[in-house]
C-alpha cells in the first residue's frame, strides 16, 4: 500500500475576482522509503504542494490520503496531531526558535507528542549526535553556522519519527559546499529508511533521489531536465 | 490536561519572560501597583472607619447623651440687658426623665466646675465633675487604683475625689495619690481612686464635652453642697455670667429597641420644658449606623479607584502580550508546523500572562502590607490590612492574568500556520 496518495488535488486561491489555481488536478503517490525530488520555477506551487502533504493545509478539491486516512475531512486538532506524529518539516530558513538552545529546538515535536521530558532529552541528544552536533548541545541558533542550523532543523524533523520528512529548499540559503553536505546527509537518512520529499533548485539531488518530478504552473509532471533551464543550480 | 506538561510549560514561560526581563518587569509593575493600591486603600479605609466605630461603640449603643450647650445667639431673649445667661439641663429635667419614661434603666447627671487644684507645688486647671457612682458603668470608666465614687460618699457628701489618669500624673508625678489629699482653695479632697477612659473628642461633628482622663470626679451631692445647686461662671473681662444646673445627663435604656422610642420622648419632654435650644441630644446608636454606612461607601469608593488602577495594569499586560504575539508570529508558525494544537499555543501565552500577573500580584501584596504599615507609622493614621483584601487582590491579579491574556493568546492560536511561517 502506498504511504501517501494525492488524488485529483486542487488548491485554489481567490484573488479579488480572479481564481488562482496553485495546484491543478495533481495526482501523486509516495512509496515507503523513497526520496522524491520536486523541482520547478518560483511560484509554480511547490510550497503549496509541500504544505498540503505536510497537513498544514487542506485541498480545495480532491483527496489526500495519508496512512490510510483521508486528510481533507479532518479538523484543525486532528491535523495538528498528524503533524506532531507523522510529519517532519525542514525549512529553507531553518526556522529554529531563537531563544531555545539546540536540544530544546530538537525537542519541540516531542513535546507536542507528549513524550516524557527524560525520554525526549535522550532522543534529542541521539539525534544531535546523528547529525554531527553532539558537541554543541547547549548552543543557541545564533551561535551556529548556516550548515549547523540546518542540521539542527533536520534533527528536529526526525525527532518525532515521522512517516514523511518534507524539506522546502533545504540548501537554498547555503553555499554550494555546505549545501552538498546537507544533501549528503539527507541521502544518508533516506538510505536508513526515511521517506522524503525535497523541494529544490539543486539538480545535484537527482543523483540521490529515486524520482524527480516537476511542478510548472500548478501541474505536476515527470522531470524533463533538457527542457528546463531552471533545473540547473544558480 | 494531557500533553500540556505544566512544569515544562512553566519553565518555558519563565525563560521567555526572563529573556525580556525589562519588558516583563515594567508590565508587572502595573499589576503590582494595582494590587498594592487595592490592599492599601482598603486598609486605610477600614482603619479609619474602624477607629470611629470603636469610639462610638465605647460610648455605648444603649446610651442617650444629653448635654447642656449655650443656646444660639438671638434665641437669648434679653441678651442686651441681662448679666446672667441661664441655660441648660435642670435637676427637674433629670428627675422627670428618670421617673416618667419607661425603659430608662439608668440616668447619670454630671455637673462641672472649672477650678484650680493643687497638691504641694503641683497645680492644674481642670474640671471638677460632680456625678454619681453609676457614671463609671455608663461611661466605660476603668479604675486603675482604689475605687470610684460610691453611694456612701454621696450620702455623706464626703470630700473625696477620683482623679483621671492625666490629672493624677500632673498632681502626683511621684505616685502615691490614693489616700493623699488635693486642695481646692481651702477645701481638702481625699483621693480615693485613679481612673482612665478612652478619649472622646469629636464625634461625627458633635463635640463631646470634657476629657475624662484629665478630670477630677467628686460626689454630686458634695458639689451641690460646696458650690450650690447652680454653677455660675464667667471671667472678669466679660459682663455676662453663665448659670447652669446640670452639664450632662447620660441615659441608658434596657434594650436597643428602646433607644429610638426613649429618644423621641426625651426630645418631646425637653422641647416642652425649654423655650430655647440649650441642650443637644447625642445618640451613639444613630452615629453607629451612620458610621457603618460611611464605612461602606468609603470602602466602595477607595476600592473602585484601586480597581481602576488594576484594570490599567491588566490592559498593560494585554498590550504587551499582543506585541509579544506579533513579535513571535514565526515561532507560533514553527510550533504549529511541529504539531502544536491551538490550545497548546493558548496555554503557552496564558502561562506567561498569568505568571506576570501572579508575580506582580505577589509583589503587590508585599507592598500592600508595607504601605499601610508606613502610613500608620509616619502619618499616624490607623490602618487595618484584612485577610480577605489580600485574597481578593490575589484573586483579582490571577483573574487579570487570565482575562487579559486570553485575547492575545486566542489571536496567537488562530493565526494561519502557513502565514505565520512566512512572517518576517
Ligand atoms: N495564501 C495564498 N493566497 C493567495 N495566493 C497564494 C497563497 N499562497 C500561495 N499563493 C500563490 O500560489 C502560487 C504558488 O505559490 P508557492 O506554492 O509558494 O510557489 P513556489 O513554492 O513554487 O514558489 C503562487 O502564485 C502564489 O502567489
Ligand atoms: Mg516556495
Amino acid at each position: 500500500m502506498a504511504l501517501a496518495e494525492l488524488r485529483d488535488v486542487w488548491k485554489t486561491y481567490q484573488m479579488g475576482d480572479t481564481l488562482l489555481h496553485a495546484l491543478k488536478a495533481v495526482n501523486f503517490t509516495f512509496e515507503q522509503g523513497e526520496m522524491v525530488a520536486l523541482m520547478g520555477p518560483s511560484g509554480a506551487g511547490k510550497s503549496t504542494f509541500l504544505n498540503l502533504v505536510g497537513c498544514l493545509d487542506t485541498p480545495t478539491r480532491g483527496h489526500y490520503i495519508l496512512g490510510g486516512r483521508d486528510i481533507s475531512t479532518l479538523n484543525d486538532n486532528q491535523l495538528s496531531e498528524i503533524r506532531a506524529t507523522q510529519i517532519g518539516f525542514i525549512f529553507q530558513s531553518y526556522n529554529l526558535i531563537p531563544q531555545l538552545n539546540l536540544i530544546e529546538n530538537i525537542e519541540i515535536p516531542l513535546y507536542y507528542q507528549g513524550v516524557s521530558e527524560r525520554e525526549s532529552y535522550e532522543r534529542a541528544v541521539a539525534l544531535a549526535e546523528r547529525v554531527g552536533l553532539g558537541h554543541r548541545l547547549t548552543h543557541v541558533p545564533t551561535e551556529l553556522s548556516g550548515g549547523e542550523r540546518q542540521r539542527v532543523g533536520i534533527a528536529r524533523a526526525l525527532a518525532s519519527s515521522p512517516l514523511i520528512v518534507l524539506a522546502d529548499e533545504p540548501t537554498g540559503n547555503l553555499d554550494t559546499k555546505t549545501g552538498q553536505q546537507i544533501l549528503d546527509l539527507l541521502h544518508e537518512l533516506n538510505e536508513d529508511g526515511v521517506t522524503m520529499l525535497v523541494v529544490t533548485h539543486d539538480s545535484r539531488i537527482a543523483s540521490s533521489a529515486q524520482r524527480v518530478v516537476q511542478l510548472v504552473d500548478g501541474e505536476l509532471t515527470a522531470w524533463d531536465a533538457s527542457a528546463e533551464p531552471w533545473g540547473t543550480p544558480t | 490536561m494531557i500533553g500540556f506538561q505544566i512544569k515544562r510549560t512553566l519553565r518555558a514561560g519563565i525563560k521567555s519572560l526572563w529573556l525580556h526581563r525589562l519588558r516583563s518587569g515594567l508590565t508587572m509593575m502595573g499589576i503590582t501597583f494595582g494590587v498594592c493600591s487595592v490592599i492599601a486603600m482598603l486598609a486605610i479605609g477600614t482603619g479609619a472607619s474602624q477607629e470611629a466605630l470603636a469610639q462610638i461603640e465605647k460610648l455605648g449603643s444603649l446610651n442617650i447623651i444629653i448635654q447642656s450647650v449655650p443656646p444660639p445667639e438671638g434665641q437669648q431673649a434679653d441678651e442686651e440687658t441681662s448679666r446672667i445667661r441661664e441655660y441648660g439641663l435642670t435637676h427637674q429635667d433629670a428627675a422627670r426623665i428618670q421617673d416618667t419614661i419607661p425603659g430608662v434603666v439608668m440616668s447619670v447627671p454630671t455637673r462641672r466646675v472649672r477650678q484650680t487644684v493643687t497638691h504641694n507645688a503641683h497645680r492644674m486647671d481642670t474640671d471638677l465633675v460632680g456625678t454619681v457612682p453609676k457614671y463609671r458603668e455608663i461611661n466605660n470608666i476603668t479604675v486603675l487604683r482604689g475605687r470610684f465614687i460610691e453611694a456612701m460618699h454621696l450620702e455623706k457628701r464626703a470630700a473625696v475625689c477620683v482623679l483621671g489618669r492625666n490629672a493624677a500624673e500632673t498632681l502626683f508625678p511621684l505616685g502615691g495619690a490614693v489616700g493623699s489629699y488635693i486642695l481646692r482653695g481651702e477645701q481638702r479632697f481625699r483621693v480615693v481612686g485613679i481612673v482612665t477612659s478612652f478619649a472622646r473628642g469629636e464625634l461625627s461633628g458633635k463635640k463631646l464635652i470634657g476629657d475624662p482622663n484629665s478630670e477630677i470626679y467628686i460626689p454630686l451631692t458634695t458639689m451641690n453642697l460646696f458650690y450650690g445647686e447652680t454653677t455660675v461662671f464667667g471671667s472678669s473681662g466679660t459682663r455676662t455670667f453663665e448659670k447652669v444646673q446640670l452639664h450632662g445627663l447620660t441615659i441608658q435604656v434596657a434594650s436597643l429597641d428602646d433607644v429610638r422610642r426613649v429618644e423621641t420622648v426625651i426630645t418631646a419632654l425637653l422641647k416642652n420644658s425649654h423655650d430655647k435650644e440649650d441642650y443637644q441630644i447625642i445618640v451613639p446608636l444613630h452615629l453607629l449606623v451612620q458610621a457603618r454606612r460611611t464605612k461602606r461607601i468609603f470602602s466602595i469608593v477607595l476600592g473602585s479607584i484601586a480597581a481602576i488602577s488594576l484594570l490599567v495594569g491588566g490592559i498593560g499586560i494585554m498590550n504587551i502580550t499582543l506585541a509579544t504575539v506579533m513579535e513571535r508570529t514565526r515561532e507560533i508558525g514553527i510550533r504549529r508546523a511541529m504539531g502544536a494544537k491551538r490550545r497548546h499555543i493558548i496555554f503557552q501565552f496564558l502561562t506567561e500572562t498569568v505568571l506576570l500577573a501572579l508575580v506582580g500580584g505577589s509583589l503587590g501584596i508585599v507592598l500592600g502590607i508595607l504601605v499601610p504599615y508606613l502610613v500608620e507609622k509616619f502619618a499616624g493614621m490607623k490602618t487595618i490590612v484584612t485577610l480577605w483584601s489580600l485574597l481578593l487582590a490575589f484573586g483579582i491579579s490571577a483573574a487579570i492574568g487570565i482575562l487579559f491574556g486570553l485575547y492575545p493568546a486566542y489571536r496567537a492560536a488562530n493565526m494561519d500556520p502557513i502565514e505565520a511561517l512566512r512572517h518576517e
